[in-house]
């Protein structure tokens, strides 16, 4: 069927009944704005997860903020040192509710490698700060990057914003 | 690129380091040391980039006074490895302009590279307690 045919038809209009609040959670699910945190090689597959190959452009995560106080989202990509501590706690406090956390990779999520004889790394980010979404592997794949902000959209979709 | 090693006493290192710089040695490559039983070994790698020569030089240290004299007076690019091997191993260097730690923070307890190096928040691993 053209263009034209459509046209000649009745005319149906498309309306979808929602509660706002749900159109609301609809949009922030769609337009999550990490903040970057590459730490170590996990960074690498962020970047290579933001590129134009894997593009997380298309899911409306964009990239490469400066600022905390512009998103709502962080990124922990790679081993989390026992100096970096003060400087995640105070970025995580600048940043506007409401806010998720992504612990990507296995340091970020639990010491990793590091949780034997390590006298420097802390045995996981969520020791630090409330973790929403866990992503394993050393260093995970960027299509689990993209899955695991897949499923923090999930998340963002069952939760209401008023709530949180 | 040729390498040669030399052992000097603690007393002539300033004047070695000197006197090499002096050769036309003018690119300090590392300072590092070893934690033995019975004392500490300082060792240096510097290079020659116009001979293409590399010297290590070591000097034992005692480890009831771990004092080394800086060598960022001869090679400015000195600094932040001596503040590396004053953070892991407790070795200080006389002279140093900012002798703080390097990597780790400042309230950090102790020097983790030394043998003797013992902290709570170190998970053993699990075949340690065999």
């Amino acid at each position: 069927m053209g263009l034209k045919d459509a046209q000649k038809g009745p005319v149906m209009p498309a309306i979808h009944l929602v509660k706002l609040e749900k159109l609301f959670d609809w949009g922030r699910k769609n337009s999550i704005w990490p903040l970057p945190w590459a730490l170590a090689c996990c960074g690498i597959e962020m970047m290579a997860t933001y590129a134009s190959r894997f593009d997380l452009d298309r899911f409306g995560i964009l990239g490469g903020f400066p600022s905390p106080r512009q998103c709502d989202a962080i990124v922990i990509a790679g081993t989390v040192t026992k100096k970096i501590v003060p400087v995640i706690k105070r970025l995580y406090q600048q940043m506007p509710e409401p806010k998720y956390i992504i612990a990507m990779g296995n340091c970020a999520n639990s010491g990793g490698i590091f949780y034997y004889d390590s006298y420097n790394v802390v045995k996981g980010v969520d020791t630090v700060i409330p973790v929403d979404v866990y992503i394993p592997g050393c260093p995970p794949r960027p299509e689990a990057l993209v899955e695991g902000f897949l499923k923090l959209q999930e998340k963002i979709l069952g939760e209401s914003a008023a709530e949180k | 690129m040729n390498e040669r090693a030399i052992c000097v006493r603690i007393e002539d290192l300033k004047l070695t380091l000197e006197h090499l710089h002096s050769e036309g040695y003018n690119y300090f490559s590392f300072v590092t040391a070893v934690d033995y039983p019975d004392h500490f070994l300082l060792v240096y790698g510097l290079v020659n980039t116009g001979k293409h020569e590399i010297t290590f030089i070591e000097t034992p240290l005692s480890k009831d006074k771990p004092v080394a004299p800086s060598s960022t007076g001869i090679w400015k690019g000195a600094d932040w490895h001596e503040r590396e091997v004053y953070d892991l191993f407790g070795i200080t260097f006389e002279g140093h302009p900012d002798m703080r730690r390097m990597f780790l923070p400042e309230e950090f307890e102790g020097h983790p590279l030394r043998k003797d190096f013992q902290s709570d928040e170190v998970e053993k691993k699990p075949e340690d307690f065999y």
